[in-house]
């Protein structure tokens, strides 16, 4: 086990290093220079231009600039933003917290409502119960989440004033919910289905029978033996998603104003800050990277079969 | 990001009534304005730290407006330079200024407010090394070739044409005569500045002190800062409201839901795709004013098909294939007003403002398109292309309209076309290398309501926004002669002069003026945009 995570950890540096050179690569690749773009419309200096690209080491090669970033990461140096003069890691620090927030709770809400929707769905299968929830996931899944977003909007803040349209306070768990369950809609449909899915058929498994012959109680059959076997795909999905959920609320955060890393990246996107978009990518696959290996580690609890060596 | 929403407005108005009720608490409620009463604004992250002589954006200059006040102010209404700080400016030459500050000044942490103040702050400014990007403002002054040079490296720390000569006098040297100079000292970058921005500049980034009618409590980057009323303010204009939130949103849509919902107070972009609701959600609410901001076409003068005899009948031609009235009001719903001078309404009549300068060349005539375009040789090659950048301002809307009306007045399917170009880095990197084939989009946002601003960095040879590279004696003369005018209506007369060679030669196609709107919530009264756009906060009153 402790081998295996040693493993996984080292293949994760050349994942790293690849992933931020590619992004770091693109962001280089668009066409225009940035530091002439800051100055938009108006005129410019030469020497000004030199000056900025110097005090950033905007004027040296390419390669010299990757590894100037990349050895300034384990000190916990992103870079600086052109513009603003503040130093992204700062930046990211102070999207990054919000962002979090949102994430946990859309994500509590897919696990707790889109897997219990899926074994009250997998249990009753073909049954009245069932086709209501596969209605259901089919339209979460087919509405684009702005419009859901939109809707709820409409609906909670304008027509019942339960809560204001926008969220007011980035930071105020209770305003982030709104937000955190249109975010978390489309994984929970997904999450119900596969969970239905997988319930269902192990339902029909050997060892659902042999647990039943052998007279267990209900609840433990179904806690024990149906769900710790159905919920690995599932596990899969979440990791995955965990991901998805963090840097995909750009259209939810823009719908409800939340200042997170969604709105970030669109702003760095849109002012071209390159080390602002490289940087959150940074975290970003960080994240992707040790979600997985949790997931992957996850398997062996809920499967005892499957051992790492 | 742009999604329409749009709910019932009755909907909304009685979310508005029950919200606003509950906003209010700690007002008094009565209709004439409550001074204590504090107002929420929308707000864009402002891409560059709050210096006055680094900010040349709307976002920056709200806060910049409320929190600084220089030798002169531009008045909302009119857009006149009225003394501020500025006791006197006098002048023998128009070259050489004598400044007297005002007596009683102070910035709002106690420290007096001097020449030394102003001089310290325009030297900042003018340096390289501190990266300020309106740096150009002070390039009128003597030494700034050696602050600032065009290539390479400092020379000097501070601008030679600037001493102190007394605790509220300064002496200003300029390299040229330029009468108007003391107009153009109402803008931000010409703003005094305390010793706390040089000896802890962090500190006042984090958080600005300044000496405008408020003060700024506190400042979240990125999502809200909250300005309050100074209450030592010495100045006349004296904030009418308690103060200031103004709150960051990525997406004007948002912010205007959240003003029908009355979570907001003030906002002061309406989008695009409101526009035909305003009207019905907000009522008189709503303001759509024309903005120091002029959209042209410009043409590459160094390309020779555009350059040589008869090709300004082509353009003049191209002009009245225009049909500005329609587009600004279809596609821009009239949130452009079509220009008919190369200035902007905001100048006002005595700053500059002629309407109805460019007369029959800007008005839409088909026939005479034609017949003026075969006179002058033609299109070259038959057909023009309009370059613009397709990454912002959705500029291939009224592109492509341009490019309609053009066809259709001269019956020619294929006499325009868009030229659209990735990002506007690149659009602007293919200008200053001179690689434009045709006419291409050009913009102005004017720096300070001066005539002389719409003119001289746009057609003065060799100047310093003149991308078209135009170049023309009798313009260059009259603007020369302008500037060592003393007399301002003069100076303004001569202005004029030197547009009608523009006019003549039609150097640029002007389009039209873009506006500027706000919209506010039933708690607010007084609204006004100043000339730059921006929401005079200070006489705002609350109930």
């Amino acid at each position: 086990m402790g081998r295996y995570v040693a493993r996984r950890l080292l293949q994760m540096i050349p994942v790293f290093i690849g992933t931020t050179l590619l992004i770091f690569l693109m962001m280089y690749a668009l066409p225009g220079d940035p530091v002439r773009a800051l100055y938009g419309e108006q005129s410019v200096d030469v020497s000004q231009i030199a000056a900025i690209k110097a005090e950033y080491g905007l004027d040296k090669p390419l390669w010299q600039q990757y590894i100037n970033y990349l050895t300034g990461l384990p000190q916990g140096d992103f870079g600086t933003q052109i513009a603003s003069r503040r130093p992204v890691a700062e930046v990211i620090g102070e999207a990054f917290p919000v962002t979090i927030r949102l994430t946990i709770l859309a994500f509590v809400f897919t696990v707790l409502v889109g897997v219990s929707m899926g074994i009250v769905s997998g249990m009753r299968a073909g049954r009245k119960t069932d086709t209501s929830v596969l209605v259901i996931t089919l339209a979460l899944i087919s509405v684009p989440s702005f419009v859901l977003g939109f809707l709820f909007q409409w609906l909670f803040a304008m027509q019942f004033g339960w809560v204001t349209p926008t969220v007011q306070d980035s930071m105020n768990v209770g305003q982030l919910l709104l937000p955190a369950i249109v975010l978390a809609s489309l994984s929970l449909a997904y999450v119900a289905r596969l969970t239905r899915t997988s319930i269902a058929e192990n339902l029909r498994a050997d060892y659902m029978r042999t647990a039943v012959a052998k007279g267990l109680p209900r609840r433990r059959i179904i806690s024990m033996h149906l769900m710790r076997n159905s919920m690995i795909p599932v596990v899969t999905f979440l990791g995955i998603d965990i991901g998805s959920l963090m840097t995909g609320a750009i259209i939810t955060e823009g719908i409800f104003n939340v200042q997170g890393i969604g709105n970030l990246v669109y702003l760095a996107l849109s002012r071209r800050e390159g080390a602002t978009v490289v940087g959150i990518v940074t975290v970003m696959v960080l994240i992707y990277l040790f979600v997985n290996l949790l997931v992957d580690l996850l398997y062996a609890v809920l499967d005892p079969r499957i051992r790492y060596v | 990001m742009r999604g329409a929403t749009h709910a019932p407005w009755a909907a909304c108005a009685v979310a508005l009534a029950l919200v606003v009720t509950a906003c209010g608490g700690g007002s008094g409620g009565g209709g004439s304005g409550d001074a204590g009463a504090v107002l929420s604004a929308s707000w864009g992250d402002p891409q560059n730290p709050l210096e006055p002589a680094n900010t040349n954006e709307v976002q920056g200059g709200k806060v910049l407006d409320m929190i600084f006040r220089g030798l002169k102010r531009y008045d909302p209404e009119t857009g006149e330079a009225q003394d501020m700080l500025a006791e006197s400016i006098e002048t023998a030459d128009s070259q050489n200024f004598t400044v007297t500050v005002k007596d009683g000044w102070t910035f709002s942490n106690g420290e007096k407010v001097t020449a030394k103040s102003f001089v310290d702050a325009w030297n900042y400014g003018a340096s390289l090394r501190n990266n300020q990007r309106n740096a150009y403002f002070f390039g009128y002054i003597e030494g700034y070739d050696k602050t600032h040079p065009e290539e390479g490296e400092q020379s000097a720390d501070t601008l030679s044409g600037l001493r102190v000569t007394g605790e509220r006098t300064f002496t200003v040297k300029l390299t040229q005569k330029f009468s108007t100079f003391p107009d153009t000292l109402g803008y931000a970058a010409f703003a005094p500045l305390p010793r706390a921005f040089f000896d802890d500049h962090d500190a006042w980034v984090a958080k600005p002190v300044g000496n405008g009618p408020y003060a700024v409590d506190t400042y979240a980057k990125g999502s809200q800062i909250s300005l309050r009323k100074w209450d030592g303010y010495p100045g006349d204009d004296k904030a009418r409201n308690g103060g200031v939130d103004l709150k960051v949103y990525t997406d004007n849509n948002t912010a205007y839901t959240d003003l029908l919902a009355g979570n907001l107070d003030l906002v002061d972009d309406v989008p695009a795709s409101q526009l035909k609701n305003v009207r019905n959600d907000l009522g008189d609410r709503y303001l759509n004013v024309p903005a120091g901001i002029i959209q042209t076409l410009a043409f590459p003068y160094y390309d020779e098909k555009w350059n040589r005899t008869g090709s300004e009948k082509v353009r003049k031609g191209l002009s009245m294939a225009i049909n500005r009235k329609q587009i600004t009001e279809t596609l821009f719903v009239k949130t452009r007003t079509p220009a008919t001078d190369w200035t902007s309404p905001v100048l006002g009549e005595d700053g500059g403002f002629r309407e109805g300068l460019c007369g029959d060349a800007c008005a839409y005539k088909p026939d005479e398109a034609k017949k003026l375009i075969r006179e002058g040789g033609g299109l070259p090659g038959g057909k023009v292309t309009l370059t613009y950048n397709a990454d912002t301002g959705s500029h291939k809307d009224w592109v492509d309209a341009v490019c309609n009306s053009i066809n259709n007045a001269l019956g020619d399917e294929r006499a325009c076309a868009g030229n659209p170009v990735g990002t506007f880095a690149d659009f602007r990197n293919q200008i200053t290398q001179q690689k434009m084939s045709g006419p291409f989009r050009a913009g102005w946002q004017m720096d300070y309501p001066l005539i002389q601003n719409f003119l001289q960095p746009l057609y003065y040879t060799d100047a310093s926004s003149n991308d078209g590279k135009w170049s023309n004696k009798n313009f260059d003369e009259f603007v020369d002669r302008a500037n060592q005018e003393s007399d301002t209506a003069k100076a303004v007369g001569l202005f004029q002069q030197a547009e009608e060679v523009v006019r003549d030669n039609m150097a640029a196609i002007p389009l039209w003026y873009q506006n500027g709107s706000a919209g506010w919530s039933e708690r607010l009264s007084d609204v006004e945009l100043n000339p730059f756009s921006v929401p005079v906060y200070d006489q705002i009153k609350v109930s």
